[in-house]
């Protein structure tokens, strides 16, 4: 399976649906998606990661990397995800800690800091 | 002899196959259905880390994944052809995980250890001057297996 990705603007907040599987063959796509996003001036990101197969360490680094770009603007980069599988590989790296991890992209985009 | 020998050319496309054989071969030998995903994960991580060592010191011969099926435990040994590559970074993987995140493309190396690391409990890292080799197992119960 590839990747799939699609983004809508919901207020403020760019909601960016990720689908299919993250890995090291893929995750440079998804890398483009946020540096294109950024570099277009949306700060407030929401990745979306209900319908994400698998994710390794690559699309973890991708993820980093796009929080590390939206917090040079003072932005945001928040995920949706309540797969435990994928969860897991967020909690064994410790990265529960650096990103915010919503239930629903509703709560995402109402979330503030 | 390993039970299934796979060989790809060390390129990001390919180890989403190594992933869905070691996952396929896992299954086989009785390896738990909850863990499946962890035996996914971490041959992908190990082999994603080869094909990475292999492009950056340019080497072109194959990434080696060898899928072990014993009696009690199903093994998986991903060897690199980097000498010095895998070293002994397992060792202190597991805690660095954040600090690896920072510096993005070259902290993944690490942080696929980390993965490894936090989700198998028995890794092994090892490295001579042939290349480096990621050894893993698992628990298996070979016995009720109907295809």
């Amino acid at each position: 399976m590839d990747l799939s990705l699609s983004t809508r603007t919901v207020g403020d907040r760019t909601v960016v649906e990720v689908g299919g599987e993250i890995d090291v063959y893929t995750a440079p796509k998804l890398r483009e998606q946020l540096i294109e996003l950024v570099n277009d001036g949306s700060y407030h990101l929401v990745v979306d990661m209900e319908r994400v197969d698998f994710l390794d360490s690559t699309g973890l680094g991708v993820l980093v990397g796009g929080l590390k770009r939206v917090r040079a603007h003072e932005g945001s980069l928040r995920l949706v995800c309540n797969q435990e599988r994928i969860l897991k590989i967020f909690r064994v790296t410790g990265l529960t800690k650096v990103f915010p991890i919503h239930t629903s992209v509703d709560e995402a985009v109402s979330a503030t800091d | 002899m390993a039970t299934v020998e796979l060989r790809f050319s060390a390129l990001p496309e390919h180890v989403r196959t190594a992933r869905l054989v070691a996952a396929a071969v896992a299954r086989r030998a009785g390896v738990d259905e909850a863990v499946l995903d962890e035996v996914r994960l971490a041959v992908g991580e190990a082999c994603s880390r080869a094909v990475g060592l292999h492009a950056s010191n340019d080497i072109a011969a194959p990434v080696r994944v060898l899928l072990i099926e014993d009696e009690k435990k199903f093994s998986i040994e991903v060897g690199d052809g980097v000498p010095g590559g895998a070293g002994p970074a397992g060792a202190h993987a597991g805690g660095e995980a954040e600090g690896a995140a920072e510096s993005e493309s070259e902290g993944e190396d690490e942080m696929g250890l980390a993965v490894i690391s936090g989700l198998v409990d028995d890794v092994e890292v090892t490295s001579d001057e042939s290349g480096g080799v990621i050894r893993m197992s698992w628990p298996a119960a070979s016995a009720a297996i109907v295809p």
